[in-house]
Parts: structure tokens; sequence; C-alpha cells
């Protein structure tokens, strides 16, 4: 009779599949994604100018993490549009990867012992931050999409800072792993693998990443099959998705996405971000009372709906495009260009930028500072009218603004002031109040 | 790096080699920290951004935020991972697959099941607060429209994932019985 083995505690990890070539597949599909995802990110935190008021500053800590900061421009006028349907759709998509190079290094969280020197605890401690850090940007990503703002604090803040502690150990990551993924890639192949069936599906030989199984269990899938269902899961989730972003007839192909659907018809049936009723702007505020105050140089000049009316307008083809990751089609605008109400006092040539504000009495984004090149722009208007008809309570009756390029939230609704030249809240004689 | 460079590299490669000759020959350095010198460098450069990053992450509300990235870890690595593993190995056991000698069959059964049942889980992962209805209230206040159909769309997905695994199961059987 042989001896028994000795006792041991079960493995749990016993997956043929786990080995370095796995992990180094997915992480060079992370390595090529996540670069994408933070700069995108990078470019929609310009993108509401914080260096230019503290009105649009969520950050206003953000020290050297601002150094790269630049006037977000108003062309090409879909800029926004694809940098943010791009940094939210490819964030929901690579979430079946990272789940399933998390799923390939699982067993080196139970490693023992838990630290063997100060290096090691030190990268233990890395790898939190990263793992931590990765799971932070891509929960508070995904959920403020989708409005579950269950997270501590302000997602502005929460999804910047996280960028950087989640970047900062990826760079450890990525020196200290690039070799061992680079190795592994070129002596086992990546081709050949591929080409491996189940049949011929072998645990890869154990060596000192400690990622292979000490006792593998039978393969119920090649590493082939199993790549191949991180990429249907990926591939489910852009179908899904996409469409809000892409708009048009494939906006109706999202069906899990926030905006698939388009909450009317008409003219001003596309995507409200945010309604009338719920930034409690209420209809007496809005009707014949309402006046548009212009400051600037010390004037001030009150317009009713019929006099901005009566003054000449433009047309602007330009989108609605959403931090969430959403956008409108191009809708056709029409008002008065922002620097034909800056000349109104007086701003004839080159006007300064403006400070917005709304008639919403409270919460974020109420009011807006933009830049100089913003209100210079002539396609920037203040619209009273969108597709043919009346701007709609929700899209911002009586008027609103809208810049092309910039974010969402900059486009103001139910603008009561202009204030030109100014960056804040301002008094009645034009000081800062 | 043993290739051969281009001679303007040479000399700052051999200046390197140098370098880190010296660093090796540092008395005990690899004993004392237990890893390579460079490992050392990388690791103090990130830490240098994720502290400079993590000061203002932590400045208002540190511990939700500790809560969130930790607990974010934890219930990923100690939580979802044993969760589905175990799933998956329950799905084998009552399907037969894994157990020698190999059937190709059970296998294949049991991956009809889990192919659709990881995807309609996935997307019930990432889309939880919709198709929940968690966020129904909110959702409709904002956009005016209902966040009633994400879960019948769901349910709808899942179903008609599972039936084109059925299918193509049914077709893989058929073809397997006509080889023989």
């Amino acid at each position: 009779m042989r001896p028994l083995p000795p006792r041991r505690p079960p493995n749990p990890f016993r997956s043929p599949l786990r080995g370095p070539w796995l992990t180094s597949v997915l992480g060079t599909v992370l390595l090529a994604g996540l670069p994408v995802l933070f700069v995108t990110g990078l470019l929609s935190y310009a993108a509401y100018n914080p260096d230019l008021a503290r009105i649009n500053d969520k950050t206003p800590d953000k020290g050297l993490l601002g150094f790269y900061l630049f006037s977000w421009p108003t062309h090409p006028y879909w800029l926004y549009r694809l940098t943010q349907g791009v940094h939210v759709t490819l964030g929901v998509v690579l979430v079946p990867v990272l789940l399933a190079k998390l799923w390939s290094v699982a067993p080196k969280l139970f490693a023992l012992p838990p630290l063997r020197s100060a290096g090691h605890a030190l990268e233990r401690l890395s790898l939190l931050l990263l793992v931590g850090g990765g799971l932070f940007e891509f929960a508070t990503g995904i959920l403020n999409v989708q409005l579950d703002y269950v997270f501590p604090g302000s997602f502005y803040r929460l999804h910047f800072y996280g960028a950087w502690v989640f970047v900062g150990a990826l760079l450890a990551h990525t020196v200290l792993k690039v070799p061992i993924a680079v190795r592994t890639l070129r002596d086992r192949g990546l081709r050949a693998e591929l080409r491996t069936p189940l049949e011929r599906t072998r645990p890869e030989p154990r060596d000192p990443t400690g990622l292979v199984a000490t006792d593998p269990a039978e393969p119920t899938v090649s590493r082939r099959g199993a790549l191949g269902m991180v990429g249907l899961g990926s591939l489910a989730l852009l179908l899904v998705t996409a469409g809000q972003s892409i708009g048009g007839p494939l906006r109706r192909t999202a069906l899990l996405a926030p905006r698939g659907r388009n909450p009317g018809t008409g003219p001003n049936g596309f995507q409200v971000n945010k309604t009338a009723a719920l930034a409690h702007v209420r209809p007496q505020d809005t009707g014949e009372a309402w006046r548009l105050t212009v400051r600037g140089n010390g004037r001030t000049v009150r317009l009713s709906r019929a006099e901005l009316e009566a003054m000449p307008q433009r047309t602007s083809m330009l989108p609605i495009a959403c931090v969430e990751g959403w956008s409108s089609g191009d809708q056709r605008w029409e008002g008065v260009p922002l620097r034909e109400l800056a000349a109104l006092v007086g701003h004839h040539t080159d006007p300064p930028g403006v400070f917005v504000e709304s008639l919403q009495p409270a919460g974020s984004f109420r009011a807006v500072a933009l830049r100089a090149n913003q209100v210079r722009d002539g396609r920037a208007l203040l619209a009273l009218r969108v597709g043919g008809a009346d701007l709609s309570p929700d899209h911002g009756y009586p008027a609103r603004v809208i810049v092309p390029a910039a974010p969402g939230v900059m486009n103001t609704k139910w603008v009561r002031q202009l204030t030109f030249g100014a960056t804040t809240f301002t008094t009645d004689s034009g000081e800062p109040a | 790096m043993t290739g051969r460079r281009p001679p303007f590299l040479s000399g700052a490669a051999a200046a390197g080699r140098r370098l880190r000759a010296r660093l090796r020959r540092l008395p005990g350095f690899r004993a004392v920290y237990g890893e390579s010198p460079r490992h050392l460098v990388a690791l103090l450069a990130s830490f240098a951004v994720c502290g400079y990053a993590l000061a203002r992450l932590l400045a208002r509300d540190w511990f939700g935020v500790v809560e969130w990235v930790v607990g974010a870890a934890l219930l990923h690595d100690l939580v979802l991972v044993p969760l589905y593993g175990g799933a998956d190995r329950l799905l084998h056991r009552a399907a037969g697959a894994g157990r020698r000698p190999r059937s190709r069959w059970r296998t294949s059964v049991a991956n009809h099941i889990r192919v659709p049942a990881s995807l309609s889980l996935l997307l019930l992962l990432v889309y939880w607060p919709l198709v929940s209805r968690d966020v129904a209230a909110r959702y409709r206040a904002a956009t005016g429209t209902s966040a009633e159909p994400f879960r019948e769309r769901w349910l709808a997905i899942t179903g008609a994932l599972f039936a084109l695994s059925a299918l193509h199961l049914a077709w893989t059987a058929w073809r397997r019985r006509r080889r023989g």
C-alpha cells in the first residue's frame, strides 16, 4: 500500500489555467486600455476649466496634479463627446478584463509567508493601493454614470484623486512586471497558446511567480476559451453601452446603459441631464416676468425674452455631451451669440470670459465660468430655441447657454444673469461678492 | 539585455552596467531589503505619487474613503472571488465535468451553462443600480424617463443568452451523433 500523502489544508486555487502566461496577456490588455482611460479622464478634468474660477473647481487643493491644465478648446465641436464617450465606454468594457486579471493573481493574496522581506512588504502595500485604487475607480465611475451617489463625497474629487493613486501604484507595477510579461509572452508565444485546444491544455510549468496551481484540477476550458469568455464579456458590455454615446438609430441598442432611450419625441425629445423639477426651477420664475441680466464694464442691461428674440439670431449644430458618457446627436440651436451679448455691455472686440448664473436656487453647477475663447467662438450661444421649437422647460426655457465642446453641465440652463469679465458671484456694483 | 546596441548608446549602457554592478556589490542590500535596488526605487517613486494624491483623497471624509478602497479590495478578494469560484465548482460538480475519465460531453454541458451565466452576472454587476431599481426615483427625477425597463431587459438578455447557448449545445450534440 502506498503511504498516504501528508495532510494539508485543501488549496482552493486549483485552476490549471492560472499562470504567468494568462496573467501576462490580461495585463497587456489592461496596459493598453488603462492609459487611454487615464488620459481621457485627465482631458475631462481639464474640460471644466478648473484653473479659471473657483466655481468650476471641485478640487481646489489639487496642487501639482493640475500641472497640465490648459484652456479647453471649442474645436472640434465634438471633442468632449468623443473623449468622454471613449472614457466611459472603455471603462465599462474593461470591467471583465480587470476581473479576470484579478482572478488570475488571486492566489498571491494568500501567499505564505505573508511578508518575506522589507521589499515584499512594500510591494504588498503598493498592491493594496493598486487593487483598492483600481476597484475604487471602476466602482465610483460605474456608480456615477447610473446616478448612484453612494460614495463618500464629491465624485469629481474622489474619481480624480483616486485616479492618481491608482496610476501611481500602476507605474511601479508596470516597471516591476513588464519584464516578466515580455519574457513570458516571448517564451510561450501568444499564437501557439491561442491554438491550443482543451485536450492539450496543461498547467504552466511551476515557476517563481507563484501563480501556477500546486494541485491543479482537470481543465474544463482552454486558455483560448477563457480569454474568449473575457472577450465575450467585453463585447456584451460594449453592445449594451456604446449606443448611448454614438446616438442616432444605435441609441436603442444600448439596452442597459442609462441613456439608451430618448425621453420624448419632437425637437425637445433628446436627453435631459437634469429636469426643471429636480433643479427646483418653477414655471413662475420663467414666465413673462423673466428678464436676462447682462453685466460688464460697470453696465447693466436687462432683456425680456421678446427682446432677445428681436436680436439677430444665429444657428449652431451642437451636441450635449455629459461627463456620464452619454451624448445627444447634434441639435440645431437658435439664439444670440454670447459675443453679441458681450457687445451690449461695451465689449465690442475681444470679449472676456463670462460668469453664467442660473435660476436654479441651489446645487453644484448652478453657476459656471466660461473662458474668453468660449465666449469668442461665434457658435457659442444663449439659445432660445432648439430644432425649430422653443426650448422646453427641461432643456432650459427661457434661455440656456450652449458652447462647442464644453461638458454638458457647463451649458447652463434657465440662465438668469451673464456677467462678462467676472469669474465669481458679484454685487450690483460689479465687485466680487 | 544582451542584444547589440547602436554605438551612441554603448557609453550609457556601460555606465548603467557599472552602476548596477556597484549596487549589486553593496554589502547585503538584498539580504536586508529582500529585493533589488531597482525594486525599491520604483516603489518609492510610486509611493511619492500615491502619497501626494492620497493626502488629497483623504482630506475630507478619510474614514469613508479608506473604508471604500480597502473594502473594495477585501470585498472583491474575500467575497466575490470565492463566491463565483464556488458557484463554478458547484456547477461542474453537478454536471460531472472535470471528472476522470474526462467526458467531453459533460464538460461541454457545464460550459454551455457557464458562459451565459457569467455574461448575465457580469451585466448585472455593472448595471446593478439600474437593474435593481435602487436609483429608480432619482433616475426618473433627473432624466424624465422611467428606470422600469432595465430589469425586464436584463432578464430578456439573460433568457436570450441561455437560449442561444442551448441551441448551440443542441447543434453540437446533433453533429456528434451524426458523426457517431
